[in-house]
């Protein structure tokens, strides 16, 4: 297989017509006051830190493997976000990853796999058909979401750097950028963050790498540019901005497991049988839905039972939790 | 004869204080009905919870500041507030108890019973609201002629309630204590305080045979 560094521009990073007409109606108006003479760079820097809007993505609806449920509002799953690198308040990530540059933006293939290497993000997508899978998020926090994805499974993604026999996990980075991500500069967690995955799990039809949501590019605050979605596991497992993803033969040690190894585990699988040891995890509160009091019950697996339960029979998920 | 700055403390300060009091839980209302253009954004159970506990330990701490704030501007007009300021710590806790029962577990007994008995920190804070209960109910004029120098005793109980409610507060955030350990330094400065003017007091004391005698 043969992966080039390119200088190809997605569809989604052309401007639109529309945008392009208004920004040289702009400049003519500011050209026409004036002001470009007196402030130039002034306007350029406004000019770039313009935040973008949000490109369409062209994908395939999949409805198979999407539920039918209420989606969560594009409001909801925008402002109300887990992002520590961000701030550990809710809507921390939202207010400050909007100059978040993720573009360039390169991934590292390591470990244990016959392809390895620094790889562009457009090499990292170019061969996938991008999908919508509406999944439901289950966070640990006891709270849930319901949100249109759009990405490509990650079992094809990894594939193509063909696993060696010696590998058993997967190990997912984020950036460590705390010039850019305000959360770094505090050891709230040990930095950069780390998930994983056992290959078998990653393998899973239903693991998604997630490039945009609501049919457009994925917003910071969501995990820009590319971010793991694990619809039967908690929140915490689906890791967001990812610059590294390594094949291991040993189990790799998480963020959270790190933190707080008696309430965070490697496994972290959905499930109402296995309380939080500061909350119940019995049941849930589905965001912005029903009347203000309702919690619904938390289904195992986060309601992929029948999908992923196969993944671990004989495993004790008490213990492994 | 009145005593000075009566007035402005009676007539201008208190209904002021009163209603930087009332202001959070006027918020908070506003928001719930959707009133006023205020957001309690994605999950308001959660907010309307989380900030009426921080309002009681706020008005809680508020209310530890007053002795001091006495002794250090030797304005005795302070203490009218002692009693409003702590109602209102009353006030936020006790709403952010029923807030948790009635809506966030929608009054499920068996959620609740498991809560206070298993997890320590909702134990803890539970234990605090036990505390400040008779706090509350002895807070009127009568109760203080009625209990007279036990009534000081009693009410000391608020330095429990104060740090009980500091650690159900650092027990319950996930990784990030920054917060709880600013609530923590504020309840120590505040008690570091008392426990210097006590050993000032003492040693005068213990020194003030002497400076009669000489």
């Amino acid at each position: 297989m043969i992966i080039r560094q390119s200088q190809d521009v997605r569809p989604s990073e052309i401007t639109s017509e529309g945008v392009y007409r208004s920004r040289r109606a702009f400049l003519a108006w500011i050209a026409g006051t004036g002001l470009m003479a007196a402030a130039p760079d002034v306007l350029a820097r406004a000019l770039a830190s313009a935040p973008p809007a949000p490109s369409p993505l062209r994908y395939t609806p999949n409805p198979r493997l999407s539920t039918t449920e209420r989606q969560n509002s594009w409001e909801e799953v925008t402002t109300y976000n887990n992002f520590y690198e961000f701030g550990t308040g809710k809507a921390d990530p939202a207010d400050n990853s909007r100059g978040f540059r993720t573009r360039p933006w390169n991934v590292a293939i390591e470990g244990e796999a016959e392809v390895t290497g620094s790889f562009t993000l457009e090499d990292i997508l170019r061969p996938h058909p991008l999908e919508e899978r509406i999944y439901r998020l289950r966070c640990v926090e006891a709270w849930s979401m319901v949100i249109p994805w759009i990405g490509f499974p990650l079992g094809d993604l990894i594939k193509r750097f063909k696993p060696t026999s010696r590998a058993r996990y997967v190990e997912f980075t984020t950036l460590l950028d705390p010039q850019q991500m305000p959360g770094q500069r505090y050891p709230v967690l040990d930095w950069p963050y780390v998930e994983g995955l056992r290959l078998d799990e990653a393998m899973h039809p239903l693991a998604l790498l997630a490039v945009g949501l609501y049919g457009k590019v994925l917003p910071n605050q969501n995990g820009a540019p590319l971010r793991l979605v694990v619809p039967w596991k908690y929140g915490f497992k689906s890791i967001k901005s990812i610059v590294r993803i390594r094949f291991t033969a040993d189990r790799p040690r998480t963020s959270w497991e790190k933190a707080l190894p008696r309430e965070y585990g490697f496994y972290a699988n959905v499930n109402p049988g296995v309380d939080h040891p500061r909350w119940s995890q019995k049941r849930e509160r589905r965001i912005g839905s029903g009347a203000f009091w309702d919690r619904q019950p938390t289904q195992m697996f986060n309601g992929y039972a029948d999908q992923v339960a196969s993944l671990y029979g004989g495993l004790d998920l008490a213990r492994n939790f | 004869m009145t005593a000075p700055g009566e007035g402005l403390a009676r007539f201008v300060l208190k209904p002021l204080v009163l209603a930087g009091c009332l202001a959070p839980f006027a918020w908070l209302a506003a928001g719930a009905a959707g009133l006023g253009g205020v957001s309690l954004g994605a999950n308001p159970v959660e907010e309307i919870l989380h900030s009426l506990g921080r309002w009681g330990l706020n008005f809680l701490l508020i209310t530890l500041c007053i002795t001091p704030l006495r002794q250090l501007t030797g304005w005795v007009q302070w203490m009218r507030l002692r009693r409003m300021l702590g109602l209102t710590a009353f006030f936020y806790i006790l709403g952010h108890f029923l807030f948790y029962v009635l809506v966030d577990q929608a009054g499920d007994l068996g959620v609740i019973v498991e809560d206070v008995l298993k997890r320590p920190y909702i134990t803890l804070g539970f234990t605090g609201l036990l505390l400040l209960l008779p706090l509350a109910l002895t807070s009127t004029k009568g109760a203080m002629r009625r209990l007279g120098r036990r009534w000081q005793r009693l009410h000391r109980l608020v330095y429990v309630v104060a740090a009980l409610g500091c650690i159900h507060f650092y027990w319950q955030v996930k990784a990030d204590v920054r917060e709880p350990l600013l609530y923590v330094g504020a309840l120590a400065l505040l008690l570091g305080w008392r426990w210097w003017k006590h050993r000032d007091r003492l040693s005068h004391a213990a020194r003030a045979p002497f400076e009669r005698a000489a």
